[in-house]
C-alpha cells in the first residue's frame, strides 16, 4: 500500500460559480485518533461547509464513524481513545470545548434508531427539557415543529403519548431526527442513518435530508454510493484512516483525480 | 428399521451412510431421551409438592383456629394477648410491627441501594466494579443473627444517644439494620436492570448534550424502572419474612402503635416466641401460629408474584 501512504489528499477546494462563499463549519487539521494502539485517523485535514450535505464514503473500517464521532466527541466514550491535532467547530476549538455544549449544537443520528423507552412526545421533548425549557406550551410547539420538520407529524399526531417503540424502524429513525432537531442544532451528524431501513423509509429519510439542509449542515456517513451521489454536495473518500480525496460530489463521482477513488465509486473494490 | 430418507447422496466418503446407520440403531440414547425428562419432571414436581404440602397444613390448621376465633376478630383485632386469662387474638399489632419494620428497612435500603446501583452501573470502572459488587454481595451472606445482635448491642445504644426516649428494645433499630441487610439485594438487582439498558440509549442521550448524571437519572433509571421496582418489592418481601433481627432487637411487646421508638412484634417474631415457649398442641395459641404464618405466607407470596409480574413486563421493554 505504498501508493496510499505516500498519497497526499487532493483538497483543491475552489468554489465554482457560487454567489456566496460557503462558510466553514468544521475545520480539522492534522487530526489523529487512536483506539489504544489502533491508529484510526491519520492527519485528517478537512473543511466542512455550512448548509451543505457532506458525505463521507469509504470501505468499512476506514475511519468514517471515528471521524464523525470526533466532531461531537462521542469517540471519547471509549476510554482508550486518544485524539491529537486540531478540530474547530465554527471558531471554537471543539476538542477543548465543554462537551455538553458542543453536543447540544452538533446533533447526531445513529445507525440503528435509538429512541428512548418513553412516549413519542417525551422523546422529542427530552432535549429541550434537558436544556431548561419547561413551559408546556413551548414544549408542545417544539415537539410539533420538530416532528413536522422530520416529516413524521402526520403519522404520529394522534398518538403522541404512546410508546416510541410502537413505531416502525423508519418512523423511529425519523423520530430520532426530530429528537435531534428539537434543540435546533446547527449540524446534524448521521452515521449510516438508512442502513437499517427498508427502501421506502430510506427514500423518506433522503428526502428529509435534502429538505433539512436549508436549516442545518449535515455530515453523513454512508456506504451507499448512490445515496452519496443523490444527496450530497461534497464527498470525502476515506481509506485506511486517511482522506484520499475530497471534492464536490459530481467531481468525486465523475472525474475523480485519484484512481483509488475512481475504483471505489465504481465498485471495483470495497 | 430403514431410514425414511433415501440414500440420495452422491458423497463418496461414506460418512453420511455411517451417520444414517448409527441413527437407525435403536440405541441407549433413545431410552435416555425418554426417561431423563420424566425423572427431571419428578424432581421439579417434588418441590411443587412440598410447597403444596406446606400450604395444605397451613390451611387446615388455620381453619381449625378460625373455629375458635372468628375471622373478623382476628383480622381487625388490635389486641393480641395469647397467654392472658382472657386471651385476645387480633393480628393487627403484628401486622403493624411487620409493616413498620419493613417500611423503615425499605426507606433505608431503597435510596441507598439505588444510588449504589447507579454508581456501579454508570460510573464505576470495570476494575472498581469487579471488587465492589462481590463485596456488596458478601454482605448478603452475613447470617441474620449477626445483624440482630448488631442491632441490639450496637445500633440501639448508639441511637439512644440521639433519641433518649428510645426503649432498649424498639422497632426502629431492627428496621434500620434490616435496611442495611437488603441494600446489597436492591443494589445488585437494580444494577443488573440498569446495565441491561442498551448502550445506544445512553449514546442517544449523550448526543443531545446530557451529562452522565442526567443520562443516568432521566434515561437509564426510567428505562430500568420495572427492574428497579421489582428489586424493591423483593427487598420488601425479604424484610417481611425476616425473623432474627426483629426477634432479638425489638422485643416481644404486642403494641399496636405508630411510635417507632417502642417495642413491637412482627409476625415472624411472634411465631418464634410462641414456638419456643410451650404452647400445648391443640390449644388456641398453638393454632394461632398457623393463622399468623398463613397471613405472612400470603403476603410474601403476593409480593413475590408482584415482583415477578413487574420483572416480566420489564423484559418486554426493549
Ligand atoms: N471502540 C473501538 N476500539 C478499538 N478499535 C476501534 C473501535 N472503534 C473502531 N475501531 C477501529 O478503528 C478503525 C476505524 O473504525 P470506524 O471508524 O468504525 O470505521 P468505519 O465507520 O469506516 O467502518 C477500524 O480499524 C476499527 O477496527
Ligand atoms: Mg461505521
Amino acid at each position: 500500500m505504498t501508493t496510499l501512504t505516500n498519497y497526499r489528499p487532493a483538497t483543491r477546494l475552489r468554489v465554482v460559480a457560487r454567489t456566496e462563499a460557503p462558510k466553514p463549519i468544521f475545520t480539522t487539521e492534522d487530526l489523529n485518533v487512536w483506539y489504544g494502539t489502533t491508529h484510526a485517523l491519520k492527519n485528517i485535514d478537512l473543511t466542512i461547509y455550512e448548509n451543505e450535505v457532506t458525505a463521507i464514503i469509504g470501505p468499512s473500517g476506514c475511519g468514517k464513524s471515528t471521524y464523525l464521532k470526533t466532531l461531537n466527541r462521542m469517540v471519547e466514550t471509549d476510554p482508550a481513545v486518544r485524539i491529537a491535532g486540531t478540530a474547530k467547530f465554527k471558531e471554537t476549538d471543539l476538542l477543548h470545548a465543554t462537551v455538553e455544549r458542543l453536543r447540544s449544537e452538533v446533533g447526531m443520528v445513529f445507525q440503528k434508531p435509538n429512541p428512548f423507552p418513553k412516549s413519542i412526545y417525551d422523546n422529542v421533548a427530552y432535549g429541550p427539557k434537558l436544556h431548561g425549557i419547561r413551559k408546556k406550551a413551548m414544549l408542545d410547539e417544539i415537539v410539533e415543529n420538530s416532528l413536522k420538520k422530520a416529516a413524521l407529524w402526520d403519522e404520529v399526531k394522534d398518538r403522541l403519548s404512546s410508546s416510541a417503540f410502537g413505531l416502525s424502524g423508519g418512523q423511529q429513525q425519523r423520530l430520532c431526527i426530530a429528537r435531534s432537531l428539537a434543540i435546533e442544532p446547527s449540524v446534524l451528524l448521521m452515521d449510516e442513518p438508512t442502513s437499517a431501513l427498508d427502501p421506502v423509509s430510506t427514500n423518506k429519510v433522503e428526502e428529509l435530508i435534502r429538505e433539512l439542509k436549508k436549516d442545518v449542515s449535515i455530515v453523513i456517513v454512508t456506504h451507499n454510493m448512490q445515496q452519496a451521489a443523490r444527496i450530497s454536495d461534497r464527498t470525502a473518500f476515506f481509506l485506511h484512516g486517511e482522506v484520499v480525496e475530497y471534492d464536490r460530489t459530481e467531481t468525486i463521482f465523475e472525474r475523480p483525480s485519484s484512481h483509488l477513488t475512481d475504483d471505489y465509486v465504481n465498485g471495483r473494490f470495497g | 428399521m430403514t431410514s425414511p430418507f433415501q440414500a440420495s447422496s452422491n458423497s463418496s466418503s461414506g460418512i453420511r451412510d455411517l451417520i444414517r446407520h448409527n441413527q437407525d440403531k435403536k440405541s441407549f440414547r433413545k431410552t435416555i431421551e425418554v426417561w431423563i425428562p420424566r425423572f427431571l419432571f419428578l424432581l421439579a414436581f417434588l418441590s411443587v409438592l412440598t410447597t403444596l404440602g406446606i400450604l395444605i397444613i397451613l390451611l387446615t390448621e388455620t381453619i381449625e383456629f378460625f373455629k375458635t376465633v372468628p375471622v373478623l376478630d382476628f383480622f381487625t383485632g388490635t389486641v393480641l394477648k395469647p397467654l392472658s386469662q382472657t386471651p385476645a387474638f387480633g393480628i393487627l399489632p403484628l401486622v403493624m410491627g411487620t409493616l413498620v419494620s419493613s417500611g423503615i428497612a425499605i426507606l433505608v435500603a431503597g435510596p441507598i441501594g439505588l444510588m449504589a446501583a447507579i454508581y456501579l452501573s454508570e460510573y464505576a470502572s470495570r476494575r472498581v466494579r469487579s471488587v465492589l459488587k462481590p463485596a456488596l454481595e458478601l454482605l448478603a451472606g452475613v447470617p441474620t443473627i449477626v445483624y440482630g445482635f448488631f442491632a441490639f448491642t450496637f445500633v440501639t445504644p448508639l441511637l439512644r444517644q440521639w433519641i433518649p426516649s428510645l426503649e432498649a428494645t424498639n422497632i426502629l433499630s431492627p428496621g434500620l439494620v434490616m435496611g442495611v441487610m437488603i441494600i446489597p439485594m436492591i443494589a445488585s438487582l437494580s444494577e443488573d436492570a440498569m446495565r441491561s439498558v442498551p448502550q445506544a440509549m445512553r449514546e442517544g442521550s449523550a448526543a443531545l448534550g446530557s451529562t452522565k448524571l442526567e443520562t443516568a437519572l432521566k434515561v437509564v433509571v426510567p428505562a430500568a424502572l420495572s427492574g428497579i421496582i421489582a428489586s424493591f418489592v423483593l427487598g420488601i418481601s425479604r424484610a417481611l419474612g425476616e425473623t432474627m433481627i426483629v426477634a432479638i432487637a425489638s422485643g416481644s411487646s404486642k403494641n399496636f402503635t405508630f411510635d417507632i421508638t417502642e417495642s413491637m412484634q412482627t409476625m415472624t417474631a411472634y411465631i418464634v416466641e410462641v414456638t419456643s415457649g410451650d404452647a400445648a398442641a391443640g390449644s388456641t395459641v398453638y393454632y394461632s401460629l398457623y393463622a399468623v404464618a398463613m397471613t405472612l405466607f400470603a403476603t410474601t407470596l403476593l409480593m413475590n408474584l408482584l415482583a415477578g409480574k413487574i420483572a416480566r413486563k420489564f423484559r418486554e421493554v426493549y
